[in-house]
């Protein structure tokens, strides 16, 4: 099994799929609750599974491009296809997932095998019939859209109009025609006219969830801006600017790297989002730019060791955040495979572990501590005890249902609130 | 994901705590952690991965952390760029803790507790505050070969260094951004280079740090910049050679 990239449930939840480093997409589907087997419901079993990108070779700058997936949105469903956006660096692909399970038999003009018929053997006229046959679930790629983008993308989002999409790479965000795979409009572009100059880069964009016209991205600065589409073409000029000012009494070298956001997200309301930097997830108000209404630290811990992770790199890990379905908790993740859920009306908080150990199924997760102190409880981890190498980038919450799936590496881990 | 070329692991909190209380070493000043930040950040610039485009953000936040740096240190007068290649030991002690770095900057001047880290941190403060008293009574043992060392190390003036400085880091971007050549010998250079890439890499020669696609960074370690030598760049001008060579035959 692959490291997992990308991790997305559709809009019922009833889907839920994973992009891999190695350029695969498998889907998950969620078992219906029959009465022989009353425990398998919320069960998720694979459903789907295709090659979606393959690596590249880019000829004239002698660089190859990776298939890792890096983003998948699925698009809403429309007819009893699915349809979902999967994309790698360089390109992005709209898929279609249709079931078949049903075969026509007794052609005219064609053998069972498919082999045309001699016209002469056909005496005589008849209507094929449908014969029901095994599920099968195909993948077809329905749209490629290349070519637009000359940095890495980092994110795509589907609009609310259901028509368009953005996708956003380090210097420029492109809005596409999901019908329309030969030009995107480019609407925001930082590239300076000098390279020598670039000090800042986009690290996430996203649609609002209900105004077609709106859309967010954030910066490696700690920045985010929203952008209105109506009020010019190019959307250089932001409607509003969020950022929190800096504390000055905690500014050190690496203030900025990890004031960088990884990951920016409506809420499902649509009044709020949130952004997730190194250390941190803030909730902002839309209607309020100098600052976050809430702030909450998820590894207030690992400051002291900046240094250290600056220098094995896990400074630069980009971390995931997501909502519940009613926005009144959020979740990200954290190193030794661990993640956090915050619940925002209580201010909860609970850490929790995705690991084989931890995780027998039906059994109930413990939470997790770390400890900050010299002196460590029992069940409580020391922070050197921590193994940076798990790390939990990437996790998704059902929009409806408190079911949440995380991936650790190259495990994906579904919990689910215990129903008495 | 270790960085390439460094001696020693960044320790931070309880470790150093105990390194100091040995007493071997004096707790490294706070100049030299932040030339072993500046190190460190250069040698991550550098190191391009052969055959996949780097991460441009992450170039843009480690060029802007050296940037702060470079920017701090002219400030402070203390620019000056450190020769290592006479002693491994040299750069043994140059590579020390830097977690002080993981700190602000004022609180060094002022020697305040910092409330918001938690209690080890704090009891690392006081240890601190203790040694360097310390050390300042057993002062000279410890305190003048250091000095002796800076001195050794001094090479160039701190105007030629920040252009060198300036001109590398331009050309780190200019590496990141001429991806798409757009002139036919930049076309050609780049495949001729990818040849080689592709040929050092298959012959396991691919030990160290920068290959090809960043050969713009060569002019960083040029025969001209003497006093940019770390080594690092040391082993950067071996595998130079190594290069010509291949290039030439």
């Amino acid at each position: 099994a692959d490291i997992i990239s990308t991790v997305e449930f559709n809009y019922t939840g009833d889907l839920l799929a994973t992009g891999d480093k190695g350029g695969r997409v498998v889907i998950f589907q969620r078992e219906q609750e029959t009465k022989s087997r009353p425990l398998s419901r919320g069960e998720y079993n694979v459903y789907s599974t295709f090659q979606s990108h393959e690596p590249e070779f880019d000829y004239l700058k002698s660089l190859e491009i990776e298939e890792k997936i890096n983003k998948i949105r699925w698009l809403p469903q429309q007819n009893a296809a699915h349809f979902l956006l999967s994309t790698n660096d360089k390109t992005i692909k709209l898929w279609k997932i249709s079931e078949r399970d049903k075969r026509a038999e007794g052609y005219n003009l064609k053998d069972e095998d498919g082999r045309l018929r001699e016209p002469f053997r056909v005496t005589e006229l008849r209507v094929p019939t449908l014969k029901p046959m095994d599920l099968m679930v195909e993948a077809s790629p329905r749209r490629t859209f290349a070519n637009a983008h000359t940095y890495h993308i980092n994110s795509i989002s589907v609009n609310s109009d259901y028509a368009t999409y953005l996708s956003a790479d380090d210097l420029r965000i492109n809005l596409w025609h999901l019908e329309v795979t030969n030009r995107s409009f480019n609407i925001v572009d930082i590239k300076p006219a000098n390279m020598e100059e670039l000090t800042e880069v986009i690290t996430a964009a996203e649609f609002h969830p209900h105004h077609c016209n709106v859309f967010v991205y954030s910066s490696s600065k700690g920045t985010i801006r929203l952008c209105d589409m109506r009020s010019s073409a190019l959307c250089d000029q932001h409607s509003k600017f969020f950022e929190e000012p800096e504390d000055p009494s905690s500014r050190s070298f690496f203030s900025e790297i990890i004031s960088s956001i990884s990951d920016v997200k409506f809420s499902h309301s649509g009044r709020y989002m949130m952004t997730r930097d190194y250390l941190s997830v803030k909730v902002w108000d839309l209607n309020m730019e100098n600052r976050p209404v809430e702030t909450y630290q998820v590894h207030e811990y690992l400051r002291s060791k900046l240094c250290s992770l600056y220098e094995n790199d896990c400074i630069f890990d980009k971390f995931e955040c997501c909502w519940n379905g009613s926005d009144s908790t959020i979740m990200t993740g954290s190193y030794n495979n661990f993640f956090r859920t915050f619940e925002r009306n209580t201010r909860r908080d609970t850490t929790l572990e995705a690991s084989r150990e931890s995780s027998k199924p039906r059994a109930i997760l413990k939470p997790r501590k770390v400890c900050t102190t010299g002196k460590r409880k029992k069940d409580e981890i020391t922070v050197d005890s921590l193994d940076f190498n798990k790390k939990i980038l990437h996790t998704a919450w059902h929009p409806t249902e408190n079911i949440i799936a995380v991936a650790a590496t190259n495990n994906l881990y579904l919990f689910q609130e215990k129903v008495n | 994901m270790f960085v390439r070329g460094l001696k020693r692991k960044c320790f931070d909190g309880e470790e150093d705590i105990e390194g100091t209380l040995a007493g071997i070493k004096a707790i490294p000043s706070y100049n030299l952690q932040r030339q072993s930040l500046l190190d460190m950040s250069l040698v991550k610039l550098q190191l391009c991965h052969m055959l996949v485009e780097p991460n441009l953000c992450r170039s843009v936040l480690i060029a802007n952390t050296v940037r702060q740096i470079q920017e701090e240190m002219t400030q402070d007068g203390t620019w000056q760029m450190i020769n290592t290649q006479s002693t491994g030991q040299a750069s043994l002690d140059r590579l020390v803790s830097t977690d002080i770095l993981c700190r602000s900057s004022r609180d060094q001047a002022e020697g305040k507790h910092v409330p918001a880290y938690g209690t080890f941190n704090k009891d690392f403060e006081s240890d601190q505050a203790q040694d360097s008293s310390e050390t300042m009574s057993t002062a000279s043992s410890v305190q003048a070969p250091r000095n002796l060392q800076s001195n050794v190390w001094e090479m160039e003036s701190p105007q030629e260094n920040k252009g060198n400085f300036q001109k590398s880091l331009d050309q780190i971007f200019e590496t990141l951004e001429n991806k798409s050549p757009n002139s036919v010998e930049d076309l050609f250079s780049e495949v001729d280079n990818s040849y080689y890439d592709l040929d050092t890499m298959l012959t396991g020669m691919m030990s160290n740090t920068k290959m090809g696609h960043c050969d713009s960074l060569e002019t960083f370690s040029s025969p001209t910049n003497t006093a940019s030598n770390s080594n690092c760049k040391s082993d950067l001008n071996d595998l130079d050679h190594i290069v010509e060579i291949l290039v030439e035959s």
